[in-house]
């Protein structure tokens, strides 16, 4: 972004046009109790090397995963982005027009939106994609509200293999309304798949996640089978790179996919912002909440783009609105479409075999230690969990020391669990320096 | 405005025919020409109770939504499915066609408090 400073002059002259002749002047209406009195304590102005220099002290006090090694997974992972990605991105053409207002306008920003739900679609093996949502975690809880509200139920389940992270933001969001959330039961990192008949009873949606949050595939196909002869939406999460290789959502009879899509050529970031998908069965359009960007014809036959079927969002259906969402991560999904436009649909698969073969590497020789243990099987893609017989908080700090990332399981009350992730980015030395401080284990 | 003269109308703008103890109800002649074309009609299901001024469903236009209001107390006994392919129907022909939903009449009196065709054209002008 540009720095726009404003001299003296020209701030005189903003002023004159205002009509009054001080700052102070123009903010005479709000309370004068309200107002700033004294310094705020951040200290007299740095000149632009000062500022610099403070920006990169404080800047080398982090602990990133450019200089170390990560095993990071979990729904955030260090995939490679392209340079491409950044320096198209960075197009003013796209950058400054990413959420536009007179959305029809803008017509190079709804193509690159319809190319995208074009690919998620494809991706996911759903009819309908929108334009994004904020993350993972509300794409799921969305999913969930589009589940109550077309089955007119109250209850929804959810398997306990699904990132706890998700299931705490499908808590927060569904808490106020009279909405019960059931929890399925794991067995050797696998859902229970034959708890689901107990529950089935005015059940809106089953969420189910492949691979899980232990990074173990399960098998969606046997739980739209228990769904059978009822209502219940089942509703599929899965990383869109993984997907790349196992077979769809879609195809495996899920009515709903939502999904993480910061691994589709966006930076891990601390955490954010991270990029909601959200793609659903064609029946279920009128109730999806988000954007959705259609392409029609003009009076002259031309091709053009436009946001559609709007009827469903809160600015025309207020109130009845089935989400409050009428936005989307629009620049992160304009990475993710130029990520996977560069990757192409032979590049997505091979960066996601890429990955397999590197865990399966990885698994293999853990296997071969004594103190490490598989507990959940060997089914995984990008990452999996292994177990230990010494606590696991302490050896992801000795990791930290010896600059290797790795992390626990969330809630983990055995204190014996660690998740590994294994991107195409490790190169085999690097997994030989993880294997070998995991033999001290 | 086509207003037929064998029909109940309400405020709401939507018609009723009742049919011995069930009825028909659909929006009326003015309703669709003010929402222009309709694109969608959300029905309750089967079996739905409603009553009077409840919201038993939406229509939806290419630039609005409106809800549908019941006219009078009833359970739905039928729902106009063909509308769920052509809801353009409710365009074309909305006192026939375009009907939404049949129920079944829970109280007859209730139907005393609609407007005759008269009061109704009264309304719109």
């Amino acid at each position: 972004m540009h720095y726009i400073p404003c001299t003296d002059a020209q701030e005189k002259e903003l002023l004159s046009k205002i009509g009054v002749s001080t700052f102070e002047e123009l903010i005479e209406i709000i309370p004068s109790n309200l107002r700033v009195k004294d310094e705020i304590g951040i200290g007299m102005p740095l000149s632009e090397f000062e500022s610099e220099r403070v920006a990169k002290s404080l800047i080398s006090k982090n602990i990133t995963a450019s200089e170390n090694l990560c095993f990071l997974g979990g729904g955030a992972y260090d995939h490679f982005v392209p340079k491409a990605v950044d320096a198209i991105a960075a197009r003013s053409e796209f950058y400054t027009a990413y959420t536009p207002y007179q959305a029809e306008v803008s017509q190079g920003t709804l193509q690159y939106l319809y190319e995208f739900q074009t690919m998620i679609c494809e991706l996911s093996g759903m009819d309908v994609a929108n334009a994004s949502l904020y993350d993972g975690a509300s794409a799921v809880a969305e999913a969930c509200s589009l589940a109550l509200s077309s089955t007119r139920y109250s209850k929804i389940a959810i398997s306990k293999t699904v990132n706890p992270k998700y299931c705490e933001v499908v808590e927060t969001y569904l808490q106020n309304r009279d909405v019960e959330i059931i929890f399925i039961d794991a067995e050797d990192g696998k859902t229970d798949f034959s708890q689901i008949e107990n529950h089935i009873e005015g059940l809106a949606g089953l969420v189910v996640q492949s691979p899980n949050y232990y990074g173990v595939l399960e098998n969606w196909t046997s739980a739209k089978e228990k769904l059978e002869n009822s209502k219940t939406l089942l509703i599929a999460v899965s990383d869109p790179v993984s997907l790349s290789i196992i077979k769809s959502p879609g195809d495996c009879g899920a009515d709903i996919y939502a999904g993480e899509g910061q691994s589709l050529g966006n930076y891990m970031s601390y955490g954010g912002p991270f990029l909601g998908l959200l793609a659903v069965k064609s029946q279920l359009v009128r109730r999806m909440p988000g954007r959705i960007i259609g392409k029609t014809v003009d009076k002259e036959g031309k091709e053009g783009f436009v946001l559609t079927l709007q009827t469903r969002e809160q600015h025309i259906r207020r109130e009845n609105a089935t989400s409050n969402i009428c936005t989307n991560q629009g620049l992160i999904a304009l990475r993710a479409t130029i990520y996977m436009s560069i990757m192409g649909k032979s590049g997505l698969p091979a960066l996601a075999k890429m990955c397999f073969e590197k865990v399966q590497y990885t698994a293999e020789k853990l296997s071969d230690l004594k103190n490490i243990s598989f507990p959940f099987g060997m089914d995984f893609i990008k990452e999996f969990t292994i177990k230990i017989n010494n606590s696991a908080k302490e050896l992801k700090l000795n990791a930290l020391k010896k600059s290797i990332f790795i992390n626990t399981i969330h809630g983990d009350k055995t204190d014996s669990l660690i998740q590994i992730c294994v991107t195409e980015k490790r190169t085999l030395e690097e997994i030989d320096i993880l294997i070998d401080f995991l033999k001290t284990v | 405005m086509n207003i037929p003269k064998n029909l109940k109308y309400s405020p709401d703008h939507e018609w009723i025919k009742v049919d011995g103890d069930s009825a028909y109800i659909g929006i009326t002649d003015f309703a669709q020409s003010e929402l222009g074309d309709i694109v969608f009609v959300e029905f309750p299901e089967v079996g739905d109770k409603f009553s009077a001024g409840d919201v038993f469903g939406t229509v939806e236009a290419v630039k609005t939504v409106a809800d549908l209001f019941a006219p009078i107390s009833g359970e739905v006994i039928e729902i106009n499915d063909t509308l769920e392919n052509s809801p353009e129907a409710i365009n074309t022909d909305v006192y026939n066609e375009g009907w939404i939903i049949k129920i079944k009449v829970a109280n007859a009196e209730e139907l005393g408090n609609l407007l005759d065709p008269q009061d109704y054209k009264g309304l719109l002008t």
